[in-house]
């Protein structure tokens, strides 16, 4: 290539990798070794009667998952704690994501196989949710990304809802010359909050109730037949009408990705709370018991 | 008019204001003259509650008129109490038409055809003066106008306004608010943003234009006007259309030809009135933005007329205030009397051996360095408020290879070694006193090409980058001295192999500088041609097109050279080079270069290494030719649309990757954390192609647009290339103006949090990331006012781990990349494309 005078920095040999490929796999591999380290020193140790949390191995399996589940948990600090200094919460997340699915591993070793109606295996329940959880948090961390982009077209969320109330100012006046029951379905359209309805509404993105979609078919059935003449006001409607469904519709498809994207730490993180309380519940009894 | 004033003051800004203060005080004769009906228009029209400031806060006010930093109302609440007061003798409607005579009897002439009669005059009438006018052809009867001052009296008109600033804007919405009136408004704006305008006039035009009810032309250019009738120039060709009225409001330029006539004699030249040669008040230079000749009283090339303020070239309040003083204390015979920059003139000077005062020291500097030669004692002081003087031990790193900078260096005494190769420091060459060197950062904003010692005990001048074009655009000897200096180093330094500057004598003159506008070609493959190309500044890319498409192979900066494969290797043009942005690029002539070749073989022997690297891509390109497909072609688009957003003058972009990007915002959050609770970036907004993203955040570019026009000059490139602004800002919000990108925001910082645990476990304050402003509002300190300034990214500089919307990023998506790291095709080879 032509000649560059000064040369600067090497940096970004490792732009552009997300954090499930952070540093190639690092932490998977650390993880899937650990596991199998677990696995074999299962099959290996002979415990007697039986595996159980109460042999030596269980207890080492045992503290290695309590320390992993609250160096899991401090993930919610790093992410809000802008320290200063040289790390990257993409490398947390990453590590995040396999340590967490090596709990599985760990957890499931430490039980040795034993489950009842107790708070030994309700932490362990609760444990399993945070996982599962969290398993389809990273699908849709890996899946839907691209489609929240390619919905929102370089517009952003603010910029959605300015065009929504622009158009709705337009309706407002370009209803005014309508007939009575023209113009109520109109308001209807004004009125309606397009994105009530609660949480499934939201995440499924149907909106069945929406006046929008009604006044706008039944604006088109009284335009159907009529000739244009181009100065009629009810097709400045009607084409008003159906640009904002048009934008609804991306709106809804935005809110739906977000809502997707959010709503599985509205399980992850509680549950993680009501794990630690319940993880405190069963190592307090076991030593109680001892 | 009976009675002839001591002293005519033009314009009542701070300084004219501050003249007319000091007269009084000094009981002498005076006029204060003012075309409004209120005192300091220009911060009268500032608006309402805006908070001003004071800056430089080392200068020291001299002035009868008091000022410190505060509302605008409070401002001129204080001046108008302390120029009655002071009885301070305004007239105000008194618009000056022309000024004639001579020292000691001068003839003001108002537009009311007053005429006033005065010993000397002081023009203090700003900048802001004339608004820009119309350039392309007008014809015989179209009616043209600069201002608007009631829009309710054209009624049935089509009406087009030109210009999209505020003014433009506001004007357009009230022609076309009251639709009674049936007028047919049409706005035009150059471009297809509105850059210049605030976000709520914006706003207001763009729902106009949705309803209806005024024409926005975008990416329109006025190509000629006609009676009933006016021309367009847009994108898609020429357009005509109806128009009974244009309203030009595009900004203005410094009232030059109204104080050039002052005082002139006027001939007939070809019938039209023209002002003698050599009569007149004289400007430093043809230059747009150049400022009239002063001596160091403030006197123009025609006694008796003084200039003072931001037309003398000081924008800031207070230097107009100093100099208001000043300037009346030298007309009435005060010659002792030291300008108010003195202390921080002589705080330059202090750490320098030999006890020389400020004015010997600015003689020796502008007799010792040849580039300073031409300048005045006043232009001098100036300058050296703007640069840096010191002392350097012989053996001590004037600074280091790689290291960022945009300043130029002058060498008043001694001398400093260049060290030429990188990986031997024995290997140096001289520059002798007098000279300068650094000027390729100058030039190019890129980081210094060598380390430089001083060769023995040295007195440098360290030129801000400010400083050095203020420089170049007063004196033009300057400006060719850089201009030759910089070729000549840069060749030598591109081209290494032991090259002197005497084997270059035939090379240099035969170089010749050409601006290339962005887009533009300065190579295109299959021509004929063995001229080499040095890019000077700006970048450029180089495609080669494969089965009828052109492909991105590689992107250019500053400091490269393309062109040497025809040289060479004979042949025609095997790939198109065009400038990335707007660029300049040397031209060397091939036959020259060919001679310098055949006398150093060395030179040719580098050449020929550096287009070995070339011929492998392009064997690359040719061996993929078939199996070039979706990839190419996607790597191609994508890299266009980088440089289209204007990663091409980039140093360093933060991109996300839409693959990955979850929109958690905690970039931003982390951003606003990171520097007093106010995020610098805007992640949602910006440019999105192929899933890359390019949001609303600084990108650092080589020749900042935001530096272009700063009153305190309060923006600096940082040690890790960084651009940032200091505590200094003023808030005029030019920066944000002029940054093409909008990625600089006005802001005042909010109150400090609660701690991140208090949050966590007691629900106290906002939380992580910018705080909303009701709660700024509720917990904002009484009494204490937070003034809006200038924020950007600062590549979060001096913290440590690097920029934190990188760090915070929990799925990688965000990243932060240097344009020559990411425009490459040869990416693709290694499977990243």
């Amino acid at each position: 290539m032509a000649t560059r005078t000064a040369s600067r920095r090497v940096k970004g040999e490792t732009l552009h990798d997300g954090f499930l490929r952070h540093r190639g796999f690092r932490w998977l591999k650390i993880c899937t070794v650990f596991s199998l380290v677990a696995i074999v020193a299962y099959c290996l140790v002979d415990v007697t009667p039986r595996h159980n949390g109460g042999s030596w191995l269980g207890y080492v399996l045992g503290t290695i998952g309590a320390l992993q589940i609250l160096w899991l948990t401090a993930l919610g600090l790093r992410k809000r704690a802008m320290t200063r200094g040289r790390w990257s919460l993409k490398a947390w997340t990453s590590a995040h994501v396999y340590i967490g699915l090596s709990l599985i591993v760990i957890a499931t070793l430490h039980t040795g196989f034993q489950f009842g109606l107790n708070v030994h295996t309700l932490a362990y329940a609760l444990m399993m949710v945070v996982i599962v959880s969290g398993m389809v948090g990273v699908g849709f961390y890996a899946t839907l990304p691209s489609a929240l982009s390619s919905n929102r077209e370089e517009m952003t969320q603010p910029q959605m809802i300015d065009a929504l109330r622009s158009i709705d100012r337009q309706l407002h006046d370009a209803a005014q010359p309508l007939d009575h029951h023209l113009a109520a379905l109109v308001r209807g359209s004004l009125e309606q909050d397009p994105f009530g309805g609660g949480l499934m509404r939201r995440l499924s993105g149907h909106y069945p109730g929406c006046a929008t979609r009604a006044a706008q078919a039944a604006i088109r059935r009284e335009t159907a037949y009529k000739p244009k003449l181009g100065e009629d006001p009810i097709d400045k409607v009607d084409a008003l009408l159906v640009r904002k469904e048009a934008i609804l519709g991306r709106v809804r498809r935005h809110l739906k990705l977000k809502a997707m994207l959010e709503v599985w730490l509205y399980i992850h993180v509680p549950v993680t709370f009501a794990l630690i309380a319940a993880l405190s519940a069963h190592i307090v009894s076991v030593f109680f018991y001892w | 008019m009976a009675g002839r004033y001591r002293i005519a003051i033009v314009g009542s800004g701070p300084a004219g204001l501050s003249a007319a203060a000091r007269a009084a005080a000094l009981g002498i004769s005076h006029v204060l003259l003012e075309k409004t009906d209120h005192l300091s228009d220009t911060i009268f029209k500032y608006q309402k509650g805006k908070h001003v400031m004071a800056t430089p806060s080392q200068l020291v006010l001299r002035s009868d008129m008091a000022f410190e930093a505060g509302k605008r109302e409070r401002i001129l609440d204080v001046w108008r109490d302390q120029a009655a007061a002071g009885a301070i003798e305004v007239r105000y409607h008194a618009e000056v038409k022309a000024i004639t005579g001579a020292a000691g009897d001068f003839t003001i002439t108002t537009t009311k055809d007053d005429t006033i009669l005065a010993e000397t005059v002081v023009l203090a009438i700003g900048t802001q003066g004339n608004p820009n006018l119309v350039r392309c052809p007008v014809g015989e009867g179209a009616v043209v106008q600069y201002q608007l001052d009631d829009p309710g009296e054209y009624i049935d008109e089509h009406i087009v306004v030109l210009g999209t600033g505020d003014a433009g804007i506001e004007n357009a919405l009230g022609l076309a608010a009251d639709p009674e009136q049936r007028n047919s408004v049409t706005i035009v704006n150059r471009s297809a943003e509105f850059a210049t305008a605030k976000d709520a006039n914006v706003k207001a035009l763009l729902a106009a234009e949705a309803a209806g009810r005024l024409q926005v032309r975008r990416e329109t250019t006025t190509a000629a006007i006609d009676k009933g009738m006016i021309r367009f120039d847009t994108r898609d060709g020429e357009v005509s259309m109806r128009c009974d009225r244009v309203i030009a409001r595009m900004g203005s330029a410094p009232p030059r030809a109204f104080v050039e006539n002052c005082a002139a004699r006027f001939e007939d030249v070809e019938g039209k009135r023209a002002r003698v040669a050599g009569t007149g008040v004289e400007f430093s230079s043809a230059d747009r933005v150049s400022y009239p000749v002063l001596s160091p009283t403030f006197e123009t090339t025609t006694p008796g007329i003084f200039v003072i303020g931001a037309l003398a070239g000081y924008p800031l309040i207070k230097h107009c205030m100093n100099q208001g003083h000043d300037v009346v204390e030298f007309i009435n015979g005060n010659t002792t009397l030291k300008p108010a920059d003195e202390p921080i003139l002589e705080s330059r000077f202090r750490d320098l051996p030999g006890t020389r005062g400020v004015d010997e020291w600015l003689e020796f500097l502008r007799t010792r360095i040849t580039v300073l030669e031409a300048m005045s004692p006043l232009q001098m002081r100036e300058f050296m408020l703007d640069s840096e003087v010191r002392f350097y031990r012989r053996g001590a790193v004037v600074f280091e290879r790689n290291a960022p900078g945009s300043s130029l260096f002058a060498i008043a005494d001694g001398s400093v070694l260049v060290q030429v190769n990188p990986s031997d420091p024995s290997v140096t060459v001289p520059i002798a006193c007098g000279s300068i060197f650094g000027e390729v950062g100058l030039i190019s904003g890129r980081r210094r090409g060598a380390t430089i010692r001083a060769a023995e005990d040295s007195i440098l001048v360290e030129v801000s980058r400010q400083a050095a074009l203020k420089l170049q655009s007063q004196v033009p000897a300057a400006r060719a001295a850089i201009t030759r200096i910089s070729i000549e180093r840069q060749l030598l330094q591109m081209f290494g192999s032991g090259l002197a500057s005497e084997d270059l004598g035939e090379v240099l003159d035969s170089a010749e500088i050409i601006a290339v506008s962005a887009g533009k070609p300065v190579i295109t493959e299959g021509e004929e041609g063995d001229d080499i190309f040095v890019i000077r500044s700006g970048s450029m890319v180089v495609e080669k097109q494969v089965g009828g498409k052109p492909v991105f192979l590689s992107y250019l900066p500053a400091g490269s050279y393309v062109g040497e494969m025809s040289l060479i290797a004979g042949g025609r043009r095997t790939a198109t080079v065009k400038a990335a942005i707007k660029s300049e690029v040397i031209r060397l002539k091939g036959d020259a270069i060919r001679a310098v070749m055949a006398k150093k073989p060395a030179l040719l022997e580098k050449v020929r290494r550096d287009m070995a690297s070339r011929q492998d891509l392009n064997a690359f390109i040719e061996a993929k030719k078939d199996s070039f497909s979706g990839v190419v072609d996607l790597y191609s688009s994508v890299s266009n649309f980088l440089v289209e957003q204007g990663v091409g003058e980039a140093t360093d972009v933060l991109l996300i990757d839409e693959n990955l990007c979850v929109g958690c915002d905690n970039c931003e959050k982390a951003c606003a954390d990171s520097h007093d609770g106010l995020s610098r970036l805007d992640r949602e907004a910006g440019r999105t192609y192929a899933h890359l993203h390019v949001p609303t955040s600084c990108r650092h570019c080589e020749h900042p647009h935001c530096m272009a026009d700063c009153p305190p000059n309060a923006i600096h490139r940082g040690p890790d290339g960084e651009v940032f602004i200091d505590e200094t800002c003023i808030g005029c919000g030019n920066c944000q103006r002029n940054c093409p990108y909008g990625v600089i925001r006005m802001d005042a910082v909010p109150p400090k949090k609660p701690g991140l645990l208090s949050w966590l476990f007691f629900g106290r304050g906002p939380g992580p990331g910018e705080p909303g402003k009701a709660w700024s509002y509720a917990n904002a300190k009484p009494g204490v006012e937070r003034p809006k300034k200038a924020i950007k990214c600062d590549m979060c500089s001096g913290i440590d781990g690097g920029p934190a919307c990188v760090r915070a990023c929990p799925t990688g998506a965000a990243i932060r990349v240097a344009p020559e790291d990411f425009l490459s095709v040869s990416r693709l080879e290694r499977g990243e494309g």
